[in-house]
């Protein structure tokens, strides 16, 4: 089934990229064809994002050649492939933050004339929005738009500029079910024109539910290339992971506790404007894990933020086992016992040019056994760091390597480490496992779970439905800042979720939990 | 208004006129992401070479011209040192300015008491005859005439042209313009050049035009109130104006006390417009500072592909 030479808009032979001491890909070939959607399954560091982004120009090839629509192409910069009609979406969105949607696509424009207009891109914006029903604000800034949209503007600024070959790494790694099914629609689309559509995933429902053809890479080599049609869930599952790929563990009854974490009636703005939250009330008892499920942008992130004491409510109170907290005081909020696991890791989550050791004691280097007075006992740190790094399995080259260094899934690791091992009343996790592969989101899982026995609340925020479902005792769903119900994962099922996130509150009339 | 007052508007003007220069060039260069701390050394190498070249030639305008080949020369040191080598850019900077004050000190010796036939002041036809604003904007020398031309283009430049949206990307997020096709080391190149080059005019100002001597480090901190200022005005030309006239008004006004004979000492009133200009620095950018509203993200941060 590879398609014939005149039909291979992408053509990879023999490429080989080595990074210090590791080798990203080896030897590996790729081709892809016009009208396909070509999924690149591999797990995390299995080489798919360096392969496509050697495609892309980003990185130098040590060995290999790229052919595109047949001719032989040496990028020398993403600039290159961009006006070989290559366009890339990367996982980390490459838009500029500070500057208009409007003038994100300017930038991706080619150049006409060296006068900016902006009316014009405006309106080619608006044209290829509406032609593939993606809604975006032109005239906001990036850094206001939540992450669905920040994708649907990559996207509508790769059409603007007429590319011809797409490249998506983990898509639907930020995206609602909902989103994600539109997402695929739009791609299905774009391949019908056409247009050579690859996506880079970890996903096999995703593989099974939008592609044509399948390339499964591991430790950096393809194990095969197969039409999606003549293969099966678990046929990809065994050539992506090589061996069977292990279910979460049956969750044992755990009957709740008092009340850990007590919302009320609160209202807070958000950075886009007024009103972010509106009157939510929810509790979470001691040993249960409730879910927050809704479209990203529907209040989640402003309600992370003020649980954890990092954005001031305008209305309203929250307690963490007991004191109310007042303002935004992050410091209180850890003090009445809460934990957070915040949604930007590398941001927020850590400092990410202190050492692994160091991060690992951040809360507690005032404790009484890390040292007395202002001095800081760095045997005692470097022990109880190793003893983290055993029991989380984190991989690092050593406690003392910067935390920055680590691949995301240790660094998830190492944050849980850190909020688990001081013993919170409270823990909020905010998407704990986006952009994680299986094995690290089954380690996240597992230590969210393990938090019932020890009577800690969690409440996961997470636009992954499958998570928040598989995981909570209770589920409340967001949408435009109020909970529009909350209820047992078990009473409800998927497409009433999706409703209620949609905002048909009546979808749910009767039910109670 | 009195005589007197109007006259200390007009000398607010010219004093400003320099740190304008070098505070617009600063803004291009830390908009594109780059901080560039040798301001100081650049403004004392090109008022040296500007006045030198106008001493030999007789021509100011030569002189301008050499000021800005020598700014940009020593510019390019910084932009080898921080863009293509990746070196720490506050080190290199700070080097520069170190750097730039002994090569002018030493080269200008034989130039001390050495008179100049600089820029003149003359009135614009017309506009010079306004009352109040005629003799404060309007009579004035060639090169303040350019100052106002610069910090309108610097607007439009950066705001209306498809160069200054690529150069504020490159400066925020330069792994998203160059992923976008922008040639992210050229556009730095190109910003700190223009830093230099102004920089350069900006000292090509006080040796020729405020003052037509050259005396040894005359700008006396100048270079470092440009870059304090590019903060005060949010990386924004037009507000870059309002901070070099307010630092200039200020200068004006402690000569006019020197020379009216107050009685404070004179090294007070000559520590004025440094101590004001730090003053309205922190009050004006309290807030914007804390928000870090303007910053470029990727302020004094190199980039690789490979490495981020």
């Amino acid at each position: 089934m590879i398609p014939p030479a005149s039909l291979r808009s992408v053509e990879m032979r023999g490429i080989t990229k080595r990074f210090p001491g590791v080798t990203a890909n080896d030897g590996v070939d790729f081709t892809a064809a016009p009208g396909e959607i070509h999924a690149l399954l591999g797990e995390n560091g299995a080489g798919k994002s360096t392969l496509m982004k050697i495609l892309y120009g980003f990185y130098a090839p040590d060995a290999g050649e790229i052919r595109v629509h047949g001719t032989h192409k040496v990028w020398r910069s993403p600039g290159d492939a961009l006006r070989a009609g290559l366009g890339m979406v990367f996982q980390q969105f490459m838009l500029v933050p500070s500057l208009s949607v409007v003038q994100n696509v300017l930038l991706a424009l080619p150049p006409r004339g060296w006068r900016l207009d902006e009316r014009a891109a405006a309106s080619r914006l608006a044209a290829e929005a509406a032609r593939y029903g993606m809604a975006v604000h032109p005239r906001a800034q990036v850094w206001q738009l939540g992450v669905g949209e920040q994708q649907r503007v990559e996207i509508l600024k790769l059409l603007a500029r007429g590319a011809g070959i797409l490249i998506l790494d983990e898509p639907t790694a930020v995206l609602t079910p909902q989103e994600a099914h539109s997402l695929f629609a739009t791609l299905r689309r774009l391949a019908d024109e056409g247009r050579t559509v690859i996506v880079i995933t970890h996903k096999l429902s995703e593989v099974m539910a939008v592609s044509d053809r399948v390339t499964v890479l591991r430790a950096g080599r393809v194990v095969g290339t197969i039409p999606t049609a003549r293969t099966s869930l678990w046929d990809l599952a065994r050539m992506m992971v090589g061996r069977e790929s292990f279910d979460l563990q049956d969750r044992a009854p755990v009957p709740p506790g008092p009340v850990v974490l007590e919302i009320r009636h609160l209202w807070a703005d958000g950075d886009r404007g007024r009103d972010a939250l509106r009157d939510v009330s929810l509790d979470v008892r001691a040993g249960e894990i409730v879910g927050v499920a809704g479209v990203a942008g529907n209040g989640q992130r402003e309600l992370a933020e003020v649980v954890a004491g990092l954005r001031r409510p305008t209305r309203g109170r929250i307690c963490i086992a007991g004191s109310t907290l007042a303002g935004a005081d992050p410091r209180a909020a850890i003090r009445a016992g809460l934990g957070h696991v915040p949604e930007d890791r590398l941001g927020t989550g850590v400092a990410p040019h202190l050492s692994v050791a160091d991060n690992l004691v951040l809360k507690r280097y005032r404790e009484a056994a890390f040292g007395r007075g202002p001095r800081l006992d760095r045997a005692a740190v470097n022990e109880a760091a190793r003893g983290l790094i055993e029991a989380y399995g984190i991989q690092t080259p050593s406690p003392d390597a910067p935390a920055g260094a680590l691949s995301g899934g240790n660094l998830q690791r190492l944050i849980l480490a850190r909020e688990i091992s001081a013993h919170p009343q409270a823990l909020v996790a905010f998407h704990p496992t986006r952009g994680l592969d299986i094995a690290a989101t089954e380690a996240v899982h597992r230590a969210l779970l393990d938090q019932r026995p020890r009577g800690t609340g969690v409440l996961l925020i997470s636009e992954d439905l499958d998570e928040v479902l598989q995981l909570s005792d209770r589920v409340a769903v967001l949408c435009g800042g109020r909970v529009m119900a909350v209820a047992r994962p078990g009473d409800v099922t998927v497409e009433q979720i999706g409703l209620l996130m949609g905002g048909a509150r009546e979808a749910l009339s009767g039910t109670t939990a | 208004m009195s005589p007197a007052a109007v006259a200390v508007l007009a000398a607010a003007v010219r004093a400003g006129t320099p740190v304008l220069f070098a505070t617009l060039g600063e803004i291009f260069a830390e908009r594109s992401g780059v901080l560039n701390l040798g301001v100081e050394g650049m403004m004392l190498v090109g008022a040296l070479a500007g006045f030198v070249t106008t001493v030999r030639t007789g021509h100011p305008w030569l002189g301008l011209l050499a000021a800005a080949a020598a700014g940009a020369a020593l510019s390019l040191v910084h932009a080898v040192l921080s863009i293509s080598l990746r070196a720490n850019q506050i080190a290199s900077g700070l080097a520069l300015t170190i750097f730039g004050t002994g090569l002018s000190a030493s080269l200008g010796r034989s130039y001390i008491g050495v008179p100049a036939a600089g820029f003149q002041p003359f009135p614009l036809p017309g506009l010079g005859d306004i009352p109040i604003l005629g003799p404060m904007l309007f009579r004035q020398d060639a090169l303040v005439y350019l100052s106002y031309a610069l910090v309108a283009a610097a607007w439009y430049a950066l705001y209306r042209t498809r160069w200054g949206l690529e150069l504020r990307a490159v400066g925020e997020r330069p792994e998203a313009a160059d992923a976008m096709g922008v040639d992210v080391a050229r556009v730095r190149y190109g910003c700190v050049a223009i830093g230099g080059v102004l920089a350069g005019v900006g000292g090509a100002y006080l040796s020729t035009a405020y003052t037509s001597m050259w005396i040894e480090n005359m700008t006396a901190g100048r270079g470092w109130i440009a870059v304090a200022l590019v903060i005060f005005a949010t990386w924004d030309p037009l507000r870059a104006v309002l901070g070099a006239y307010l630092f200039g008004g200020v200068n004006a006004l402690q000569l006019y006390l020197q020379a009216s004979g107050t009685g404070l000492p004179v090294y007070l009133l000559l520590m004025a417009p440094y101590v004001f200009t730090m003053v309205v620095l922190v009050i004006a950018t309290r807030g914007t500072v804390r928000r870090r509203l303007g910053t470029p993200a990727a302020l004094s941060l190199s980039y690789s592909r490979d490495g981020g």
